[in-house]
């Protein structure tokens, strides 16, 4: 049972991830492209764990871990970016 | 006994799944950026959040390796959609500050956002022409 | 002395519990290792942080976590209904601004991340004296109850717990 529920999980983010993939190619400006990275690095995590659970291993955790904090990174200096036009200062 | 925690962790990863999926049209379907930015901000947390949580239930009752790094990762994504949201929310507004009818502050004192904007006056990177609906 | 080891007693035991968790078995070793970090790190990051955060009610922190978490699930359960089953014509979008009675720097951040976690609200900026927050709400017909339920139900919370 719990086979079916991973294949669902998988195809819902992956279609999550498509949906991301439009909204950066069609999205008004660049705000709205941050946007869509910061939300398809949240749907990459996702798929990682949900791949851990699919092949039970602990291994894909930490490379989960890492993903979220280059994401958040990467989404604060784009921003930053925006902002200041410089990331550091 | 088994049985009934896997339907639990069924359950978890299709409602996870749900919310993930929500959480990204909504990024499509919503009209501007303002409101786009409250779909990923919400749905995709419980999203990725069921997905953990499944995860180490998972580990735990079927594979009796307890692990914590799930819950590790649960709290940083609760600790950092706030900001991400916040700085994004800020740079919208750097951008479009004409087209956004933001309330008063109810002070003397404009949003901290715009006040920086006119101390610096340097140049800025803004999005391509103005904000339109898509 | 006491106080000079550990300048910082909520961080030192954050960093023990994170490192535990990160090493994801409870084993001695890798507890003393967790104590040497989480001493070590506070002396040595000190200078960014001089003052100590007050809390006066740790205890009612946990009632507050709570009913954060229970609003979050709520939260998603109604913006997802929005996404889903509302048109963008009939979509009540609205700036709202939340004055504060909060003045703790630590309190205010408390604030505004659970405005952002909770039903169709977005913290998006704050005055330039602190003395208000800039709040985008999803679908709102009635902008003065949203703020009066900031108001009642997390900032006379927050309140209690800092100030």
């Amino acid at each position: 049972m719990i086979e079916y529920a991973l294949t669902f999980a998988f195809g819902c983010f992956g279609i999550g991830l498509l949906c991301n993939l439009y909204r950066i190619f069609i999205a008004p400006g660049v705000v709205d492209r941050v946007l869509a990275l910061d939300t398809m690095v949240i749907n990459i995590i996702a798929l990682l764990v949900l791949y851990g659970i699919s092949t039970k291993t602990g291994m894909y955790f930490e490379a989960a871990l890492l993903f979220a904090m280059t994401g958040f990174v990467s989404t604060v200096a784009y921003c930053k970016f925006i902002l200041r036009g410089d990331i550091i200062e | 006994m088994d049985l009934a925690f896997e339907i639990i962790i069924s359950g978890l990863l299709i409602a996870a799944g749900v919310f993930g999926i929500v959480g990204s049209f909504g990024l499509l379907k919503l009209p501007d950026t303002m409101t786009r930015l409250h779909a990923p901000t919400k749905a995709t947390t419980l999203g990725v959040g069921g997905v953990l949580i499944a995860s180490m239930l998972h580990f735990w009752v079927l594979e009796n390796t307890l692990s914590w790094h799930e819950l590790l990762i649960t709290m940083f994504l609760l600790l950092t959609a706030p900001i991400t949201a916040n700085l994004i929310a800020k740079a919208h507004l750097h951008s479009f500050r004409a087209d956004e009818k933001t309330s008063p502050t109810g002070s003397d004192r404009d949003w901290a956002t715009f006040e920086d904007a006119a101390v610096e006056q340097q140049p800025m990177i803004t999005g391509s022409g103005k904000n339109q609906n898509t | 002395m006491l106080r000079k080891l550990f300048p910082h007693p909520y961080l030192t035991l954050l960093l023990i519990i994170t490192w535990m968790l990160l090493v994801n078995q409870i084993k001695l070793g890798s507890l003393v290792l967790a104590i040497i970090l989480g001493t070590i790190i506070p002396i040595i990051t000190g200078p960014y942080w001089p003052d100590r955060p007050v809390l006066r009610n740790p205890m009612a922190m946990i009632g507050y976590i709570l009913v954060v978490l229970y609003d979050i699930v709520k939260s998603n359960f109604i913006v997802a209904g929005i996404v889903l089953f509302r048109r963008n014509s009939t979509l009540q979008s609205k700036w709202i601004t939340v004055p504060l009675d909060l003045r703790s720097p630590e309190a205010i951040t408390v604030l505004a991340g659970t405005i952002t976690m909770t039903p169709g609200t977005v913290t998006a900026d704050m005055s330039g004296d602190g003395r208000a927050l800039l709040i985008h709400c999803l679908h709102a017909p009635d902008p003065d109850a949203v703020r009066d339920e900031i108001k009642s139900r997390y900032e006379a919370r927050l309140k209690r717990i800092f100030e």
